[in-house]
């Protein structure tokens, strides 16, 4: 590990960062946003004078060293200006998720104790307004767009704008001390707290020092041989760490563009036309694009499809080797030229993907289909491991050594070590300093000698030195015959599946396994249409007669294919059922990052576990739901359970295993 | 509460003086008698609602103000002068623009080129220029397209800026005729049933738009609507026909508590 004190190459944190690329590539562009239908665009030197004009308005305010400024909105420059310029005065930036509901945003804001807040337009400002008497530290807000809010009442409450006209008329006055407050910021001061999603419990801080996250950046791109020449796509919310070192973290030590999206429902139009040099996108975005082809080239004619499918299959066969630098024939690589010209090329221009170089995956397992896919079109598409803690980077794939299977080496600086009961634990320049106002937690994951617990249970394949992620560690249970309960390891083979979206295991010291399954509404009523088949709402697709039919197909091939692996031959799904409603961050079924909340669910819909138990084929439920404007209502429906065949596993056969 | 100079609403908005003057109108198709001396007036920088029951003559007064019929008797003052006899591009110059009860977009246009028509009052140049794309148009072309993205972005509308109209649903089509009457920087704005065949959604969407419009750029807006909570959380003053009759005229609480209204919606025994 390396250890200065002078930080990297001198520079201590990301405003230094800022100064340096401010002189050095001066005029290269340093943000660009899609704004009236044009990509507007700021060199590093003019978002050096956009952050500066902004920190010394924050100074006339009255923001004081170590103060917490939250941050809430879509990724936009002005945000991200936000975040250094409140760095530059020695404030802590907490970027929150723009989705959660006042409720949760209360929780952060009233933890962290944030004075200041900095705020996108009038739904974010209602938030905050709405929770402001229960926040003892709140006192201002800024906001960018005014739309709505001329009649607000504006005593606690300024523009954008008016903070950094005052920040510039202030300049002569304040200059000094923001360059004075600027130099002192130490590599070991905090650069940034970032709130985790909670899979479990509340939210936790998890402070993140200038060290973290510029040995990160540093190290990153390194690997992947980032340079000022890269373009990224800002589209993953703010307050996600991932966000946070792709856009500020490595965008400042490379000296790259980020580019935002003109609104969230522009992404793919936006996407298409920056075509982003280095791309991150959780799986399910993959795989959401991936049944969009599918879609459309099912409605496209029969020629077309042929030629599609023809050279798809070829460059499933040869194009990740290609990829990979392995040999190729001269004839499967000629036809696979041939194919670029047909069938990629246009593909993936029309993805958005002519350019990119490296392209990560992560937070999820990516089925081995949809991973192949981008492959084969000659994608670099790799797998990474992290979390907030790690400041994101554990493990990743480095060229040339990519599995669908696998997470990847240790990134540069990280140590790894697997714990007698398979979690794994690792050790970083990253490893973050504590959870905020928590040093129970901090104790709990991170021991003293700097090792932190990730959670996660796995193993590090011998041969090639990639490690494997099973499952969660607490998750990983025992079913009533002692056999081994990975749940999330089912639950990926379903969700492969186009139609099924989520799916939820039940199990845990039980004599067999049960499910519920979301279907997936896109592909599922595309399906619908083709078949003739009427449906007027969600729930009544979701418990028609063929698709739980199809659904039980799927299971029953998950079931085989689970039953292949002896450890694992107890997890077969034995009944489910398709839920009436999708399982929604807004009710906490899942968690803002859209991970399955097992334990939530299984007591909401506890009256369903139960009824697939006691092999009831029908149940009556009601369930609540809530809107997007927190409203509440009802759902009703009644459920068909399905018992889906079961590979037979002689349990002396498991006995005799063990 | 109302003097010539305006009044302040509930939630602190200033009124001004009166835009649009409506006094003794009556309109008449051969024997039938659509609207019966009515006198309302439209001021500056408010929401004004018209409604009453189907065929109460709403329709035909929104006509009215938008110099489509011409009334058969009474007059129409326009920012304090008698507006004489137009034609309905006249009117469009003079600042009025309007949406309609079923969309009247061009379907086969993108959403761009339907919102960009709405800026034809705004167009100078000659044929020849424009042919050419040269001096005088190409300023002007560039002129109104920051215009309409301006009003793209405003409406949230971004995502469909390319695509043709027919493709799109009903909700989102009123959004864009929207867009196209503001594109036109209207002083007045009439809506004809803006929220019709909404979901709750779409609804409280559109009703947030109309709200904003008026607020951020302080356009007055005439509407008509059937459904009487989005009016009454919306408007400013309520004018109430029912056959052509003007039963109503005040805030809404006022029409809210007043007997003819509550029996011309809810009905009274004969």
């Amino acid at each position: 590990m390396t250890e200065t004190m002078e930080g990297a190459a001198g520079l201590r944190s990301i405003p230094a960062l800022l100064r340096r690329n401010a002189t050095t590539f001066a005029s290269r562009p340093a943000y660009r946003e899609k704004e009236f239908g044009i990509w507007q665009s700021w060199s590093w030197s003019e978002a050096e004078a956009e952050i500066e004009a902004l920190a010394l308005g924050l100074i006339e305010m009255g923001v004081a060293k170590g103060d917490f400024i939250a941050i809430i909105g879509r990724n936009r420059p002005y945000l991200y200006w936000s975040m250094v310029a409140a760095q530059s005065v020695g404030a802590i930036p907490v970027p929150l998720y723009q989705d959660a509901v006042a409720e949760e945003m209360a929780y952060v804001l009233d933890h962290c104790g944030a004075k200041l807040v900095i705020a996108s337009d009038q739904e974010q400002v209602d938030k905050v307004i709405e929770i402001q008497d229960r926040l003892p530290d709140f006192e201002r807000m800024i906001y960018l767009d005014a739309r709505g809010l001329r009649k607000y009442d504006h005593s606690a409450l300024t523009s954008f704008e008016n903070v950094q006209k005052a920040g510039r008329e202030a300049k002569d006055r304040l200059g000094a001390e923001l360059e004075a407050r600027r130099t002192s910021l130490g590599y070991d001061d905090t650069c940034v707290m970032l709130y985790t999603s909670g899979t479990t419990g509340k939210p936790k801080g998890v402070v993140l020092s200038n060290r973290n996250i510029i040995e990160t950046a540093k190290a990153s791109c390194q690997f992947d041989a980032l340079s000022e020449h890269e373009e990224v796509l800002a589209y993953l919310p703010m307050a996600w760490v991932g966000d946070f070192i792709f856009s500020i973290g490595q965008a400042y030590w490379a000296g790259f563009c980020v580019n935002c999206p003109e609104s969230p429902d522009t992404m793919m139009t936006d996407l298409r036309e920056i075509a982003p040099t280095y791309y991150f996108a959780p799986p399910r975005v993959f795989e959401t694009q991936l049944t969009q082809i599918m879609i459309r080239m099912e409605d496209s004619g029969r020629l077309k499809q042929r030629i599609f499918h023809y050279f798809m299959n070829h460059a499933r066969r040869v194009g990740p080797k290609i990829l990979d630098g392995e040999s190729v024939s001269a004839g499967d690589r000629l036809k696979y030229r041939l194919g670029e010209f047909m069938i990629y090329g246009p593909l993936k221009n029309a993805l958005g993907f002519s350019r990119v170089r490296v392209g990560y995956t992560a937070g999820e397992a990516i089925g081995p289909e949809i991973f192949d896919f981008y492959r084969a079109l000659g994608i670099n598409l790799k797998q990474l491991y992290g979390q907030t803690e790690a400041s994101v980077f554990i493990t990743q794939q480095p060229d040339g050594e990519v599995r669908s299977d696998t997470v990847g080496v240790p990134s540069p600086g990280v140590e790894l070590r697997i714990a007698e009961n398979g979690e794994v634990f690792y050790r970083s320049p990253g490893t973050f300093v504590e959870y905020y106002k928590n040093a129970e937690s901090t104790k709990d994951t991170k021991d003293p000698e700097g090792w932190v617990a990730t959670g996660d249970a796995g193993f590090i394949e011998e041969e090639t030195g990639h490690l494997r992620i099973i499952d969660r560690a607490k998750d990983v249970g025992k079913m009533a015959d002692g056999s081994l309960f990975a749940p999330k390891y089912v639950e990926n083979k379903l969700k492969f599946y186009p139609n099924i979206l989520e799916a939820v295991v039940f199990g845990a010291g039980r004599d067999r396994c049960v499910a519920f399954i979301n279907i997936d509404l896109t592909a599922v009523g595309n399906w619908a249409e083709r078949n003739n088949i009427a449906y007027a709402s969600y729930q009544e697709l979701a418990q028609n007669k063929q698709v739980l039919d199809m659904i039980q197909d799927h299971v029953e091939e998950t079931n085989a294919s689970v039953a292949e692996d002896d450890m694992l031959s107890g997890c077969q799904i034995h009944r489910f059922f398709v839920l009436h409603k999708e399982l929604d961050a807004d009710d906490g079924e899942l968690t803002r990052t859209r991970k399955v909340r097992r334990k939530i669910i299984a007591e909401k819909f506890e009256d369903l576990v139960e009824g697939l138990y006691s092999g009831e084929d029908s149940v009556y439920t009601e369930t609540e739901v809530t809107y997007e404007d927190g409203r509440k209502g009802k759902i009703k429906a009644t459920l068909f359970a399905r018992s889906p065949k079961v590979v037979p596993v002689a349990s002396q056969v498991r006995e005799a295993a063990e | 509460m109302k003097d010539a100079q305006g009044y302040v609403t509930a939630d602190g908005r200033q009124i001004g003086g009166v835009l649009m003057e409506m006094k003794n109108i009556t309109l008449r198709f051969g024997g039938v008698v659509a609207i019966n001396d009515i006198s309302f007036d439209i001021r500056e920088g408010e929401i004004r609602a018209i409604i009453g029951p189907n065929g109460a003559g709403k329709s035909s007064m929104l006509n009215i103000i938008s110099g489509f019929y011409t009334p058969t008797e009474g007059e129409v003052f326009y920012k304090g002068e008698i507006r004489p006899q137009m034609k309905p591009y006249e009117v469009a110059r003079m600042g009025v623009a309007r949406t309609f009860q079923n969309i009247a977009l061009f379907e086969g246009m993108t959403v761009l080129d339907n919102v960009m028509t709405g800026r034809l009052t705004h167009m100078n140049a000659g044929l020849f220029s424009q042919a050419l794309w040269w001096g005088r148009a190409r300023d002007e072309e560039m002129d109104n397209r920051e215009h309409v993205e301006r009003v793209i972005d405003f409406l949230e509308i971004q995502n469909i800026r390319k695509t043709p109209v027919g493709r799109l649903p009903y909700g989102l089509k009123k959004r864009v005729e929207l867009a196209r009457a503001l594109a036109a920087e209207p002083s007045l704005l009439l809506l004809d049933e803006p929220m019709a065949g909404m979901n709750v959604e779409e609804k409280e969407d559109m009703s947030r738009f109309i709200l904003d419009v008026n607020d951020e750029f302080g356009t007055t807006i005439a509407l008509i609507e059937h459904d009487m909570g989005v009016v009454m959380d919306l408007s400013d003053r309520v004018v109430v026909m029912d056959y052509g009759k003007k039963i109503g005229d005040g805030t809404p609480d006022e029409v809210r508590g007043n007997q003819a209204v509550i029996d011309a919606y809810l009905g009274v025994a004969h």
